[in-house]
């Protein structure tokens, strides 16, 4: 995915490293590689690489992560924007 | 008596259910009368497949029913069929897309006892034939979900491929007697809607994180369920992005409609105050301009995504629909004058850059706050565009 950078600088993902217990789940499920586990402690190692999927925040037991989790879609945003974020339908499967 | 009705029935559809060869009863003579008495031609097909069920549909992938502790699970194949090729040819063109389901449950593939694995999956036909064309020779089950017919990542995205559906299906399904241990592994993808933590607490089942795509399956069971990391990322190569395009292509149908016929009124627009014959010959300029902005938009940008300078798909598209618009209106450059030069252009770059924007849903790197970003500033910019392309568009009438 070297090829693919998207908008860097926007991604609402944080890590408490205070909170971490260093399970190193969510080095395991992010699909961009953003965490790398160091000295038992995850670390953010790639910050722009994030796209806000929210699988690390999701299977973090010890909810050390915060992110604003959502679909990176237009469409999908122009309708949160039209109907609010209750009605909104995303197009894709 | 229901036999011979069936038999009648079948006489004309000549439906057929291959695969098992007709069992002998005594009713063979009679169906032998009725074979006889031929009514439209063609001869009957064979008998009803005896795995056959009132009130159920046996299916082209699944071969047989395997015992199990929750009852009879369905054997599925391990290689695509034609049909199952045409469904795939289908759904891709975006047709009854979300319609393409089977039903959730529990599958299995090959021989599997109570020690095989459980690969957890979802009820779109196309996710759950990539997983299954890759088990050939493997023993194992399969718990699909009821995502609606979504795929695992979109479908974790909206809470259905979900903590809550993973747990409620292990036990709709008994699994905890189906098999001895309680592993479920389940595509890394579904991280985003499932919380192992949570399903482990909930079912007692722990999730393992498998791979990102199919065909690594069997490398990572192979390994005993060790994981590469490159089985972990996701990619988004030329092949991955080419098969998206006719599902870009399919949503512009009922808009287009609309908008060609506003662009084909206000092309009749000029001195006479209402011309059809220009409506139709300057209409068909814009109609061009219209096309080139999706062809640079909706296939160009996604084709050649990496190698476009830029990071915001919106300026990505502008820059393909700058190469195309040129193209048109050199294309035409005998018939326009400036301002209508200028009109064409602008229609292409504004169309190709907002349905560049709009491929940022169908991307598997692109994070909601940055397509935001984007869109605060492009939205504008691209309304701008095509209001001073229509302006100039109806002047050049009365200029011209």
């Amino acid at each position: 995915m070297e090829n693919f950078r998207y908008l860097a600088g926007v991604t609402t993902l944080q890590l408490d490293s205070e909170g971490c217990v260093g399970c190193g789940v969510c080095e395991s499920v992010c699909p961009h590689s953003v965490f790398r586990m160091n000295a038992k402690k995850a670390e953010i190692d790639d910050l722009d690489g994030c796209m806000e999927c929210g699988a690390c925040a999701q299977n973090c037991a010890a909810g050390a992560i915060r992110v604003t989790p959502g679909v990176g879609c237009a469409s999908y945003i122009i309708q949160t924007w039209i109907k609010g974020k209750e009605t909104a339908g995303c197009c894709s499967t | 008596m229901v036999d011979i009705e069936r038999q009648n029935n079948a006489c004309c559809t000549g439906d057929s259910c291959s695969g098992l060869s007709s069992i002998q009863t005594g009713l063979q003579s009679l169906e032998e009368t009725i074979q006889s008495e031929v009514c439209c031609g063609s001869p009957p097909g064979p008998r009803s497949n005896p795995l056959e069920k009132p009130g159920f549909k046996l299916l082209n992938f699944v071969t047989d029913f395997k015992d199990s502790a929750w009852g009879p699970v369905p054997r599925v194949k391990t290689q695509l069929t034609g049909s199952d090729h045409l469904g795939t040819l289908i759904a891709r063109l975006g047709i009854k897309r979300d319609q393409y389901i089977i039903a959730p449950g529990l599958y299995c593939v090959g021989n599997p006892d109570q020690d095989s694995p459980v690969l957890v999956t979802a009820n779109y036909k196309l996710t759950f034939d990539s997983l299954r064309q890759e088990l050939t020779a493997l023993d194992a089950w399969l718990l699909v979900l009821d995502t609606r017919g979504i795929n695992v990542w979109c479908a974790a995205g909206k809470a259905l491929f979900s903590t809550r559906e993973v747990v409620d299906r292990v036990k709709q399904t008994m699994l905890n007697k189906v098999v001895r241990h309680s592993q479920l592994i389940l595509p890394q993808l579904g991280a985003t809607g499932v919380s192992a933590h949570q399903v482990k607490k909930a079912s007692g089942f722990k999730v393992i994180w498998g791979p990102v795509r199919a065909n690594d399956i069997r490398r990572f069971i192979a390994a005993d369920n060790r994981i590469e990391k490159s089985m972990r990322q996701v990619t988004f190569s030329i092949r991955e992005r080419t098969v998206l395009i006719p599902v870009e292509l399919s949503h512009l149908p009922k808009a287009s409609f609309w908008v060609l016929l506003a662009v084909f009124f206000l092309s009749g627009i000029g001195t006479s105050f209402f011309s059809f014959n220009d409506a139709w010959y300057r209409g068909l300029l814009a109609l061009a301009a219209y096309a080139g902005g999706i062809l640079a938009g909706a296939v160009a940008a996604p084709v050649f995504l990496p190698w476009i300078p830029g990071r915001a798909f919106a300026l990505k598209g502008a820059l393909t629909g700058v190469v195309v618009g040129l193209a048109v209106v050199l294309l035409f450059k005998s018939g326009l004058i400036w301002m209508e030069t200028m009109a064409l252009l602008l229609i292409t770059v504004a169309i190709s850059s907002y349905l560049a924007m709009n491929f940022t849903g169908s991307t598997p790197f692109t994070s909601p706050s940055g397509v935001e970003k984007e869109m605060r500033r492009a939205i504008p910019l691209q309304a701008g565009a095509v209001l001073i392309a229509l302006v100039a568009w109806v002047s050049a009438a009365f200029v011209g």
